[in-house]
């Protein structure tokens, strides 16, 4: 991953402008799709942030969403919350859960972290649902507030756009340098005398933080929270694929694999209703076959030919 | 120059063909499970009805909406049990698909992340299965929902009545063994039961839960056992009604009343354990012997080529046939008037005349039981023909 340029934040600035009129352009469904694009660039950027210097592929976003969806449920339904408190201290538990997993399993590398992470969002619905039948009790976890799909996509367009300037400011400091070198060779980063556990920590926590946000966003919208709905595990592949697709060379690849990977779904989801699943499959297959750099690998190889002639 | 022309005839047919069936076409949407966790309850409860109540309007020649027969057209979605899904699907129903009218989603979850979307469109939406006890804050806040299948505190009370009558009747003592699947609905129901069978003067000497989902229920059924309790109840779900049974056989668990409470209706439970279950309590129930309910299972059986279940399957016919009655009552595909046509009169259905107090109809089955092969429904508000509870005698053929 290379380090982010002034002129990059200043085009982020603007498409977060111009993304910022969708809601008074669309109707109801695509303001709806807009929801989805913007949640998903959240999480696959946030993902980014870790996976793409460090080159740890995590599965753990629905673990942090789930968190996020789960607080807000249970706050503003058990104990009258605000949303607002709620949305705050669901961004807490989140990234303190994210600091003691990353504490706890940052030492695993290749593929145990992959199946670690996988099991994490399991392991994390079952001990919600525990405490919720031992602890807490319930009565159905209603989320019931005023907010339109247009509030929630600004919300989410908000956090997405705090999501990428954190990234183009962690990408340009000294802790960006050292993930670099981390990603690079873990080995070698430790006898430079970086200290690979913390920078690791730092990076995986501010990936709950923001996976727990986003799910705490999305909990209105729901209206009724089920631990097995919000835990779902197909998010954490949606995410990984989106944010492969666009490719981890560049904090803004996601966006380019997030936005024609939801169009594409979308369209095989209401014309061939039985086959959406294979979407990923075979977006799975055209990353691995002819964009192992994603689109913004293709389009920097583009560029750079175009410079050469 | 001659391709050109056939593709400008076949577009000009296309155009024609569209705006001819959209006259004489009510476009009806439905979205619900075909795939995830839901989907084995919703290929059950749900969707056969959907066709088979499109196949008879369409059988009769369509709706008279003021004098003009319509066909019905279904679109239909699958939401993978995924609320997310569901919603973006919910909104391409009104705004790409431009649907006449919805059938309100499978599962509470489903019915309460729908509301606002269909609300702002004015479809009203008869939920079925959706059972909470928010039922007043849901409807004033969302007039166009109506519930249909009871309350959370209904099912609890059910199951109390019944425990009390069989103490009175010396079946069983104070002692109860619980257990519930730690997933909403299961968290909720034994709250609810916590309170009432405490109240009643019950003593719940065993009180565990088990995740959704879990393969091995046999540690819960022995524990059952060992607790020594004369009855057993148990908030499940499908695949764990299934499982809880299988473990009281190989267990032989030594009770007088045994209830699980989703699924138990359903006629693979039957079919998977056979006469071992006689006397088996659970959630739901219908009454076999009324004409009208006899008349409806059979034709079920004839056009889906599947034994309708023994609970909310005549709820969810019978919810399109009030939408139905209302779209011929009210004369128009005007969505507002079709609402307020629901709440203002009362509906000849297979479940009976229902109307709607608040978006409330209080006509529902809460318990049945299996009593000779087929389930019976015990408990119920403003339904006739309940039979008398029988005590469970071991787990023989």
């Amino acid at each position: 991953m290379n380090p982010a340029t002034v002129q990059e934040l200043i085009w982020a600035g603007v498409l977060v402008a111009l993304a910022a009129f969708w809601p008074m352009m669309s109707n109801g469904y695509w303001l709806g799709i807009g929801v989805d694009v913007m949640m998903y660039t959240a999480l696959a950027t946030s993902w980014m942030l870790f996976s793409g210097p460090t080159h740890y592929i995590s599965l753990a976003s629905a673990a942090f969403f789930g968190v996020g969806g789960f607080v807000v449920g249970s706050g503003m339904s058990d104990y009258d919350a605000s949303f607002w408190s709620m949305l705050a201290l669901s961004a807490v538990i989140g990234g303190v859960l994210a600091a003691l997993i990353g504490l706890a399993t940052l030492r695993l590398s290749g593929v145990y972290f992959v199946i670690f992470t996988l099991g994490l969002a399991e392991m994390i619905r079952n001990l919600v649902s525990w405490v919720q039948n031992n602890f807490l009790g319930s009565r159905g976890l209603y989320v019931l507030t005023e907010f339109t799909d247009a509030h929630l996509y600004w919300m989410l367009l908000v956090t997405a756009g705090c999501v990428y300037l954190l990234g183009w400011i962690i990408s340009r400091s000294r802790l960006g340098f050292a993930l670099r070198i981390i990603g690079g060779d873990e080995t070698v980063a430790r006898h430079v005398g970086i200290n690979t556990a913390m920078a690791k920590v730092i990076l995986f926590t501010t990936t709950g933080v923001f996976g727990a946000i986003v799910g705490a966003i999305i909990a209105p919208r729901w209206s009724y929270i089920e631990p097995n709905q919000v835990f779902s595990p197909q998010l954490s592949f949606f995410v990984v694929i989106m944010a492969l697709l666009g490719g981890s060379g560049r904090l803004w690849g996601p966006v380019v694999g997030v936005i024609p990977f939801l169009l594409i779904w979308n369209w095989v989801d209401s014309n061939f209703p039985n086959q959406s699943i294979l979407v990923l499959g075979v977006a799975f297959l055209v990353i691995v076959y002819f964009l192992p750099h994603g689109f913004v690998g293709r389009i920097e190889q583009l560029r750079a030919r175009a410079r050469g002639r | 120059m001659y391709r050109r022309s056939l593709f400008g005839l076949a577009a000009a047919l296309a155009v024609a063909g569209t705006s001819l069936f959209a006259q004489d076409m009510i476009k009806i949407g439905a979205i619900a499970p075909k795939t995830g966790p839901l989907a084995g309850g919703a290929v059950v409860t749900q969707w056969p009805n959907v066709r088979l109540w499109v196949e008879e309007v369409n059988a009769r020649g369509g709706l008279d909406v003021g004098g003009e027969m319509k066909m019905l057209e279904l679109i239909e979605y699958d939401d993978k049990t995924n609320p997310g899904e569901h919603i973006k699907l919910a909104q391409r129903l009104a705004t790409q698909d431009k649907v006449d009218f919805v059938v309100a989603p499978y599962g509470t979850g489903f019915n309460i992340a729908t509301a606002p979307i269909y609300g702002k469109f004015g479809y009203p939406m008869i939920a079925v299965s959706a059972i909470t006890d928010k039922m007043e804050e849901l409807t004033t806040r969302y007039p166009n929902l109506f519930f249909t299948l009871g309350t959370t505190t209904a099912f609890v009370d059910g199951v109390k009545e019944i425990l009390i009558e069989q103490r009175d009747a010396g079946e069983i003592g104070n002692e109860i063994a619980m257990v519930n699947v730690a997933d909403a609905f299961g968290i909720e129901l034994a709250d609810r039961a916590r309170e009432l069978f405490g109240e009643a003067g019950f003593d719940i000497v065993y009180d565990k839960s088990y995740p959704l989902g879990t393969p091995d229920l046999s540690p819960v059924m022995k524990g059952a056992k060992e607790s020594g309790a004369k009855a057993f109840v148990a908030w499940s779900y499908p695949p764990d009604s299934f499982g809880l049974a299988e473990q009281a056989i190989i267990e032989d668990l030594d009770v007088k009343l045994y209830y699980s409470a989703v699924a138990t209706s359903f006629p693979a439970f039957k079919g998977a354990y056979g006469n071992k279950i006689n006397n088996v309590l659970g959630a739901g129930g219908t009454n076999v012997d009324n004409p009208a309910i006899a008349a409806y299972r059979k034709a079920h059986m004839d056009i889906t080529g599947k034994v309708a279940d023994y609970w909310a399957s005549a709820n969810t016919y019978a919810s399109l046939q009030i939408l139905e009655q209302a779209i011929v009552g009210a004369a128009t595909l005007d969505r507002e008037v079709v609402t307020q046509y629901i709440k203002d009169n009362s509906f000849e259905t297979v479940m009976g005349e229902l109307s709607f107090t608040n978006n409330f109809s209080n006509t529902f089955w809460s318990v049945g039981q299996w009593q000779d092969g087929v389930f019976r429904g015990v408990k119920g508000s403003n339904v006739i023909g309940a039979v008398p509870v029988r005590a469970k005698t071991g787990w023989s053929d």
